[in-house]
């Protein structure tokens, strides 16, 4: 894997989404500005692997609110956010959501599976690839992280460490939600629009 | 954007059979940023490290930048790196056979880098020298 290829980028898409002040060299904390439904796009589908082998797909979990955080071991600031996303695992899963860590490790499960355990990640965890990284608008920088709503549509974006408290606030607010009826276009998770569309960030 | 680790080329080393020769690579990373030193203060951090991957030269040894232990927002404990400008350097032999005249020396650098509320990808870049053997 490549992980410069698959980090390249997604700084580019939190801009063109608008949710996301930093500078090069010293980037502010990003906010968990949930945007308002008519201005969210859709989030890529993706298939991974978790650590047993088994497929996971972003479809899985259509109807919940979702936090997909792509992380790595090596990655500092990660390491900071990941007990606060094992909590929230723990205290809004019942409510309908869930948290899916994908990590971006070159070294994979060898690297991974000593992390979740020291770290007691309640949470599903896939391993990332270039793929995934370029659906999501590449990814520059780690910790990155989406809020997707009941629908699949990404409703904030966090570029490097952010407050708890904004993700919390997020969260709850997409939670209060309802999943959009049957038929109302708003969360199709193979990533087009109503009208057959493809997916886009910008 | 991910910073970029740049290093100044180094000016062609003039030696001999059975010399010691020392090169020492001047690098720097961009203002705000950091990256792991070569002996990280945790095992999943990536160290800095220097690799010589091929030439006429046998490698003797590789002094490190001292590291700085230095505190981040994301981190309990202090944290073993580099910042700003630092130095690399090795020291080879050169062998009774190596070939008389010019070569080169070839090698990567690996660093991972932060800055105090993200890390990027780990990057691997080519470093070399011009070699002269009498």
């Amino acid at each position: 894997m490549k992980p410069t290829l698959r980090l390249a980028g997604i700084t580019t898409a939190a801009a063109l989404l608008g949710l996301v002040a930093c500078s090069p060299q010293r980037p502010a904390p990003t906010r968990a500005t949930v945007k308002e439904t008519n201005q969210r796009k859709h989030a890529p589908d993706f298939a991974l692997k978790d650590a047993n082998g088994k497929l996971v797909h972003l479809a899985d979990f259509k109807g919940k609110v979702v936090l997909l955080d792509f992380w790595a071991t090596w990655c500092g600031p990660c390491g900071i956010e990941i007990p606060w996303f094992t909590e929230f695992e723990r205290k809004y899963k019942d409510r309908g959501f869930e948290v899916v860590g994908v990590s971006m490790d070159d070294a994979g499960w060898t690297a991974i599976n000593p992390f979740v355990a020291r770290k007691k990640i309640n949470y599903r965890v896939v391993l990332g690839d270039d793929t995934t990284g370029d659906e999501y608008g590449g990814l520059e920088a780690l910790p990155t992280t989406f809020v997707i709503d009941r629908d699949g549509r990404i409703a904030a974006v966090h570029v490097g460490l952010a407050d708890k408290e904004d993700f919390e606030n997020a969260i709850e607010n997409l939670l209060q939600t309802p999943a959009a009826p049957a038929g109302v276009d708003s969360a199709r998770a193979d990533g087009t629009n109503a009208d057959g569309g493809a997916r886009s960030h910008s | 954007m991910a910073p970029t680790l740049t290093v100044a080329p180094v000016p062609t080393v003039r030696t001999h059979k059975g010399a010691v020769a020392t090169v020492t690579f001047k690098a720097a990373l961009p203002p705000g940023f950091h990256a792991n030193s070569n002996t990280p203060t945790d095992s999943y951090l990536i160290p800095l490290t220097l690799k010589w991957t091929g030439g006429p030269l046998q490698m003797d040894s590789i002094v490190y930048p001292k590291a700085a232990l230095e505190k981040y927002s994301f981190s309990d404990k202090p944290l073993s790196v580099v910042t700003g400008a630092f130095e690399i350097t090795t020291k080879f032999k050169v062998p009774a056979n190596a070939p008389n005249g010019a070569s080169s020396e070839n090698g990567t650098i690996r660093y991972q880098a932060c800055n105090d509320r993200m890390c990027f990808a780990p990057k691997t870049i080519p470093v070399t020298f011009s070699i002269s053997v009498d």
